[in-house]
């Protein structure tokens, strides 16, 4: 039991020493295996943030190359890597920080049709997408099947985030279907400030360390929201609703569903 | 049952991180004589052990600059 090489020991000593986390709690950070969907601006600090911690088993989601216009906030990639699939340049980054994670790559995006298979390995899941379809789809799958999940998005200045925990108020219960496409700009049409990602990206990844080691209090039945113009922080409770379409009483989303994308999110996924 | 542990070799942070690895891998109630030079290990170890719930029963010195703190867990 607890068998930390020197090597895990000097690498892991500023977990170790927190009375919160300690060798039990290093140990079941390696022992968790988290996924992340979405190795973009919020993909990219969870990633690199989890490895850091050295989350045992980390799969990435991801059906994209890397762009040019990434690096402004996808910090997981870096110049030589645009052009390469965006779950090769985050492994490599990832293995870069820790070898002693394993990173088992997805090169392809989420779907109804590959979502439960995907989770099903995990005891987390990071949502880091940039479109409401996709957003639904791993609220939906994550529900079904039991899984807890961190939800995220940014756009311009603005972030929010909350965690579901079965049991707890799912995303449906706070918006219960998808905006019509095209009728919310996403971060290709609007812009984002690149360091917005990693202030939601970075909350995420605590959020994930702290659910696996028990520790604190998750943002379970609240939405937390912050506008960085004036960097006000808000913690909206939410409740779980009886009459959710999905984890309420009588459910009427009771398959996963592929919804309309937005035209430029369709440009940006074909290419 | 009463462990032993040598840190005289180790530097701050290590000192107490190994000290809570040991800790972790005793059983409830055990002892741990945990050997130490003086100056930062002999000032944090006994207090960070007692900040993070441990039991500080004795802390003594060998000989020279080593001293043993004993710990229960």
């Amino acid at each position: 039991m607890f068998d930390f090489t020197e090597e895990e020991l000097t690498r892991y000593s500023r977990h170790i020493l927190l009375k919160d986390v300690g060798v039990e709690g290093q140990e079941k950070i390696r022992e968790a295996k988290v996924l992340v969907v979405g190795a973009g601006g919020l993909g990219a600090p969870v990633a690199m943030y989890l490895a850091a911690a050295g989350i045992g088993t980390i799969g990435i989601v991801d059906g994209d190359v890397v762009d040019l216009s990434n690096l402004q906030r996808q910090i997981i990639h870096t110049t030589p890597d645009v052009g390469k699939p965006k779950v090769e340049s985050a492994k490599e980054t990832m293995n870069a920080i820790n070898p002693h994670v394993k990173v088992v790559t997805h090169k392809d995006f989420l779907w109804a049709s590959n979502a439960l298979d995907i989770i099903k390995d995990y005891d987390f899941v990071i949502d880091g997408t940039d479109n409401f379809p996709v957003k639904f789809l791993i609220n939906d799958a994550c529900v079904m099947a039991g899984k807890p999940f961190s939800h995220g998005g940014i756009l311009r200045f603005e972030g929010q985030t909350f965690t579901y925990v079965p049991g707890h108020a799912c995303y449906r219960c706070m918006f219960k279907t998808p905006p019509p496409p095209n009728a919310v700009p996403t971060c290709s049409q609007a812009g984002v400030l690149g360091a917005i990602a990693g202030m939601l990206g970075t909350i995420q990844a605590a959020e994930a360390l702290k659910y696996i080691t028990g520790v604190g209090e998750l943002l379970t039945d609240k939405l937390l929201t912050f506008n960085a113009k004036t960097m006000d922080f808000r913690k909206i409770n939410v409740k779980r609703r009886e009459n959710c379409p999905l984890c309420g009483e009588h459910p009427t989303v009771t398959q996963l569903i592929d919804y309309e994308q937005g035209t430029c999110d369709l440009a940006s996924h074909k290419k | 049952m009463t462990h032993t542990l040598d840190i005289t070799k180790e530097h701050c942070p290590m000192t107490f991180v190994k000290t809570k690895l040991k800790l972790a891998q005793i059983a409830e109630g055990d002892i741990l004589e945990v050997l130490l030079t003086d100056g930062e290990p002999l000032n944090n170890v006994p207090r960070s052990a007692t900040e993070q719930g441990f039991k500080v029963l004795d802390i003594s010195k060998v000989e020279g600059n080593i001293h043993k703190v004993t710990i229960q867990k």
